[in-house]
This record gives C-alpha cells, structure tokens and sequence, in this order.
C-alpha cells in the first residue's frame, strides 16, 4: 500500500475532499479530463444512432450473465483449460497475493511488467511483488507515471487524471535523470523507450481482463497504447487477474460490450487494439507466452450475488463514464474517495466489496443524488439508487449520525401531523425575526454555518401557502373559467385509459 | 373531476408566490383545484438520508391527502419523483401500497400537467426578458421532464432563451447534502453561478424551488442582480402581462 493510499484511509471523506477543494492544478486537471471524455462519450453515443436500444441490450446481457454466473463460470474454466491455461481460484485478496507469488517462485522470476488492471490495484499487489523483491513495472503511461509517484489510481480509465503535464514533466525528468520538456511527444518518447526494455527483461507479464468470453475460454483487452499486447507476448509466462463478474456469455455478446465500452469511456468507436487470448502460445504461433495462469478473483464480489438491491453492480464494465459525468468527481477528483475505485461506482462499490459498512459508510454521503451516473452508465446501473440503499443500511445498522438521527425523529414528529406541521412553521416565522434581514439570514452559525459559507438563505414566508389559501381559493373561484371541452376530453380520455391499467405517463 | 395541488414544504413554507402562480394559471384553463390540508412533506429529506420509517411517517399524509383525487399536481420533479418511491416503501404494507401505486400514476410535476394532461403549450403569455433555464436533476434525469418546459418557454413571446453551460449539472443541492458536505455542495453552486454569469441572462427560470433556493442563494451571496423565478411565476407573470 502506497503512503498515499494508507493516509487518505484513515481520514473520512468530507476531510480528503477538502485536500482536493484546495488544489487547484488537481481541480483545473480532472476538469479538462472529464469535460473531453464526456463530451467524447456525447458524441459518440449520438453519432451511434440507436444507443438507448444498444445500453439496454448491454444491461440485459450482464443482468443474465450474472443471473447465470455459475454456469458461465463453469463454462470459461472448463473451456480454458481445455485451451491449455491454468486456472486458479482466489477468494480474497491475500489468496490472490498469495497465487501469484507462488507462480513467481516457481518460475524465479525477478521482474514482472504489469499492463493496467483495476483488480491488481484492489490487491495491492505491486507492494506485494515488491516486497518479495521482484521488481515490478507497469506500463500504462497513467499508470506507470502514479507509479513512478507512489500514488493510487485517480480514475477507473485514466490513473494520472489528477496531474497535468508539467507535473508529469518532473515525476518523468526526475527518472530519465535530465530536464524534459513537458511535451507530451517527448515524454512519450521516453517512456516507450524505458519501457521497450523492461519488455523484453521481464520474467512474466501480467495484464487485467476486460472480458471473459465464456463460449471459447478467451479473454478478451481493450487498450490504446499497445503495451498490453506486448505484456501479454513477450515474457514467457502469463498472469492475467481476472474480477469473477468480467463473464460474458459468447463473442457475439462482445460486440454489444465493443459498441458500449470504447464509446463510453473515451467517445472512441473502438480502441486502439483490442486482443482475443484463448491460451499460451501453440507450435504454429510466431509469439505468445509458454505459459498462462487464469486467477479468478472474488474478494467481495459474491456478497452481492442474490442481494437485490446491489447485484447490479456486478454489471459493471469499468468505463468510467459515471465518473466523467459526476459533478461531485468533477470538484475533489478520485483520491477523495479512498478506495481502489472512485466516483459514484467506487462510493457504492468500496463498501459493497468490503462488507464493512462501518469503515466506509461515509462516502456515500459524498454524493447529491443528481443521477448523473445513471444517465451515463452503458448498462444502467442504478447507482443514484444504491447510494441511498447504502445510506439506509447504515441507518439500520444504528450507525447513523447521532444529531442527524435525533433530527430526522425531529423531522417525522413534524411532518406526521399537518397540526404539527403548522406550528413548526409558525415556530419559525416567529424565530426567525431575530436574524432576518430584507428577506434574507446571513448568519454563519450552528446549522446555518455551512450553507451561509458559499450562501445566504431565505426567510419563511410570513404567511405560508395554506393560511393563504382560503383567500385565494375565494379569488380563484371568480376568476376561473370554463373549462374547454377538449381539455375536458383530453382530462376523461387519461382517466379512462388509468382506469383499464393502461397509457401511463412517464 | 378532482385535481388536487401538492404545494410541497418549500413552497408551502418559503415561496407561497409559486403556488399562487401555478393555481391562477391553471384557473384560466377552468381547472378547479382543491388543497388537501393534511398534506405536509414528500418524505424526500429523510428518504435520501437512509431514514426509512420517517420517510413513511410523512407519505402517509400525503398519502391521505390525494386518496381520492383523480389528478395531483406539483410545482417540484424532485418531489414528484419522491412519489415513486412510495410503492417500494410500502411494499410490505398492503394496506398503503395500493393507494402508493395510484398516487404514482396519478401525480404531475407542473408542465407536465400543462403540456401533458391539458395539452396546453402556449399560454399566451409575454416577458420580454433574456431568460436562462437550469434543468433540475431528477426532474429531468428521474421523471424525465425535457420537452415540456422547452415547449412553453418557446411559445412566450419576446422571451429570449440563452442556453446554459454546462446545464445538466447538478447545482449541488442534493437536500441534506448541502448541509453535509457544505465544501463539495459549495463548489458546485459556485461553478453553477459562474455559468449564470457567462449567460448574462436577466433571468434564471426552473422547476424545483430546492434548486432555485440554491441557486438564488449563491447568487445574492456574490450580489448577482439575476432574477430567479418557477416558471409558474414566469408564465403567470407574463399572462399578466400579454
């Protein structure tokens, strides 16, 4: 675990965001990312033509495979090794460690270059080869540059989306030993020579999975920059780390998820390269490794199997669009979140995957519920939904804020009576005589202190709609007119249709 | 025929004008409202908490507020929308879920009752203002109202619409959320209002008086002359005007 990573968990939310609301280059940074990449995703969807019908294809799809998820399990494992790949199963983390240590010993390998994998970064597992001392490189630009910082990932898609490139410029010139512009030609350039040698050094090489096609027993990597085809060619021996949910049932399923992934995480229609890996190189091959391990990872992800309200979250296909749209990543960016995956899929999926609701239950707070995830979201994930599943479990594990619980008992004592209701409001009226000004409280204390910092707010009416109402219904009643028998009509043809159970309104 | 208002807390409490305004509006079109007094609160600051029984606690009053009304009508998507939660918080309470699942179908945020249920789109009314739209999230996002305040802000005469940037982002409200994350929420208003600025629109016009009363509070915090209104109270006010 980098130092970063283990700081920031000790800290809640509300205070990591607030090292995010004070930096600047970091807002400046994510803001131009995710503007690109969601207008990116914008485009690409309404060039596609028929999206809605496309998303909703891709959520039926990963609904099925999850709702089948053993079967299609079964099947990937037994096709895979058929096609020669060894398969193993870890069921947490440390299992996971523990697998790919013992495949390292076995193999005495002493370097290991890595192309991106959001599940390796779940297991901490470069701290973990390090620490056995094989040296270990990743090779994503992003990732190799957090890396190089000792940081975690920002962003599901784009790890380095906190930096801008002057920041890069120094990690970089700091590891090549001389000054480099911050030219992102020449920094490039010197990371694909870097990294060209450790390619070819490397003992094994370890890639991540975007799917799983469970009808051949291949995987299948999206990528842009070309280095997880050479991870997955070059080094003799092969890991690939696999999330158990990254199934899909056949190759045709693929082209549903091909359509929906590249669009939705960076408006392209397809990336850079996409390979298909059914098993280590055969005797008519040109390349490919002698040997190839499968580790199928749980580590939380069974929990939500038969959970209703969270089993979704196995659809997920890690684009990251929902990070782009959400306007709370936009302002404190990903380390704020605390976990391996940030955004609205991390603030549901970090306490989801750990089951310890206790130590994570607070970053769903992060969150004002706009929906702008959902919106996003190629499979239609309900991740708005989720976050107040979250919040309510919290509620219900009697771990709710004392003041916000006494509050809310507060809350329903008052809104349970209309006569209550009433006198709460009347309460107010007369309370806050002290503290208005020409409509307005500026006051920065108790309550008021956090909206009064960045507002001010308004006053109660000093008469409330329903004291008025009678007055009005009185006014009303002169100044109505008929009625025209086409709004009637219209009026009667909505009744009647309810009545049958049929048109409903959106 | 009974359609009954759903004047929602905010109004009732804070901007009893919008009430006002959506109910002589919806006079010259012969609708007879009537307003239930047991009404109070949708329930949506303790539902979006986590508070679960609390939230009942208020959609029962609403609940039996509009039993036995044919349409209801309110000048907020958000609380609309809350209104389609009730099925699934009551779902183990057969005696309320019934009634929870008409008052679903039954319940119309302000234009979509306009456009969809009176088939109204042009109320004949002029503001010869520049005027800029905020769409508030689960008005848009949830209840998916899009068109019809397009439809009757196009139709006002001498109204010059200029669009917003960055429009669908969310203002930072997010209820309980403003008072949580005070720092987040108040980066957001405050990237909302720079935007506002870059319109130079005289006037700021929305549908949820919670986002509107973010806003309008950002705004008069930085002495932003925009004017903020419900389109009920722009509609009105141009009606009056006509």
């Amino acid at each position: 675990m980098t130092a970063v990573h283990t700081h920031s968990m000790n800290q809640k939310v509300k205070k990591r965001a607030e090292l995010a609301l004070n930096d600047d280059f970091l807002r400046n940074a994510v803001r131009f990312t995710t503007e690109r990449l969601r207008n990116g995703k914008r485009t690409a969807s309404e060039q596609h033509g028929n999206w809605e019908e496309w998303r909703e294809r891709g959520r039926q799809i990963r609904l099925h495979t999850i709702a089948h998820l053993d079967y299609y399990l079964n099947l990937f494992v037994e096709n895979a090794r058929a096609n020669g790949v060894h398969i193993h199963f870890a069921d947490t983390a440390v299992d996971a460690v523990r697998i790919t240590l013992d495949i390292a010993a076995h193999n005495q390998a002493r370097s290991v270059v890595k192309s991106k994998s959001m599940v390796s970064e779940e297991l901490h597992l470069n701290q973990a080869l390090e620490g056995a001392d094989i040296e270990t490189i990743e090779s994503d630009l992003g990732e190799y540059i957090i890396q190089l910082a000792g940081e975690a990932p920002s962003h599901i898609v784009i790890p380095a989306i906190h930096k801008n490139r002057y920041q890069i410029a120094e990690l970089l010139s700091k590891e090549a030993g001389e000054e480099l512009s911050a030219d992102t030609t020449i920094l490039a350039g010197f990371v694909r020579k870097k990294l060209c040698e450790k390619f070819l050094e490397a003992d094994i090489g370890m890639t991540g999975c975007n799917f799983a096609i469970a009808e051949t027993g291949s995987m299948v990597l999206f990528e842009n920059e070309g280095n997880a085809r050479m991870v997955s060619t070059l080094p003799k021996t092969q890991i690939t780390l696999m999330g158990m949910e990254r199934i899909i049932p056949s190759w045709t399923d693929l082209e549903v998820m091909a359509t929906l992934l590249p669009r939705s995480a960076t408006g392209q229609k397809l990336t850079m390269y996409m390979s298909g890996i059914s098993g280590p190189r055969r005797s008519q091959d040109a390349d490919g490794p002698e040997e190839m391990h499968i580790i199928i990872v749980d580590n939380g992800r069974s929990l939500q199997l038969g959970n209703p309200e969270f089993q979704e979250l196995l659809n997920c296909i890690r684009c990251g669009a929902c990070l782009n749209a959400c306007p709370v990543y936009r302002h404190i960016g990903g380390h704020a979140y605390g976990g391996t995956y940030s955004g609205p899929i991390g603030a549901v999926l970090t306490p989801a995957l750990h089951g310890n609701i206790e130590e994570w239950n607070d970053i769903a707070s992060a969150s004002s519920l706009c929906g702008a995830c959902y919106e996003a979201c190629p499979v239609k994930i309900p991740l708005h939904d989720m976050l107040v599943y979250l919040r309510r479990r919290k509620v219900e594990a009697g771990q709710g804020d004392k003041l916000e619980t006494i509050g809310m008992k507060g809350f329903a004592a008052v809104v349970s009576s209309s006569k209550r209701f009433v006198a709460a409001i009347r309460l107010g009226q007369i309370a806050q005589k002290a503290v208005v000004r020409k409509g307005e409280i500026t006051l920065k204390l108790g309550p008021l202190k956090g909206w009064n910092t960045y507002r001010v707010a308004p006053s109660l009416a000093n008469k409330s709609f329903r004291r008025h109402w009678n007055t009005l219904a009185h006014e009303l009643e002169q100044e109505r007119k008929v009625m025209h028998p086409d709004i009637l009509s219209r009026m009667e043809t909505i009744l009647a249709d309810r009545r049958k159970g049929g048109m409903q309104h959106e | 025929m009974k359609v009954s208002l759903f004047i929602t807390c905010l109004s009732d409490a804070i901007y009893p004008k919008v009430g006002e305004a959506m109910a002589r509006l919806l006079a010259r079109y012969g609708v007879e409202l009537e307003f239930p007094k047991v009404q109070t609160c949708c329930g949506q600051p303790s539902y979006n908490s986590g508070y679960w029984d609390e939230t009942r606690a208020a959609a029962k009053t609403i609940l039996k507020a509009f039993n036995n009304s044919d349409f209801v009508v309110a000048p907020s998507g958000s609380c609309t929308y809350m209104i389609h939660h009730y099925p699934e918080l009551f779902k183990d309470e057969p005696e309320w879920l019934e009634s929870a699942r008409r008052l679903e179908q039954k319940t119309y945020e302000f234009t979509q009752f306009m456009v969809q249920v009176l088939g109204v789109t042009d109320v004949g009314a002029s503001f010869p203002h520049t005027v800029t739209y905020h769409p508030s999230c689960h008005g848009t996002r949830l209840l998916g109202v899009k068109e019809e305040p397009m439809k009757l802000l196009g139709s006002v005469k001498g109204l010059q619409l200029v669009p917003l940037p960055f429009a669908e982002d969310c203002c930072g409200f997010g209820g309980t959320f403003a008072v949580k994350m005070p720092d987040i929420s108040g980066a957001m208003v405050t990237e909302k209002v720079d935007h506002i600025r870059e319109t130079e629109a005289e006037v700021l016009v929305g549908l949820d008086m919670a986002c509107l009363m973010n806003i309008a509070g950002n705004l008069r915090y930085r002495k932003e002359p925009v004017r903020v209104m419900h389109l009920a109270e722009l509609l009105y006010e141009g009606v009056k005007h006509a």
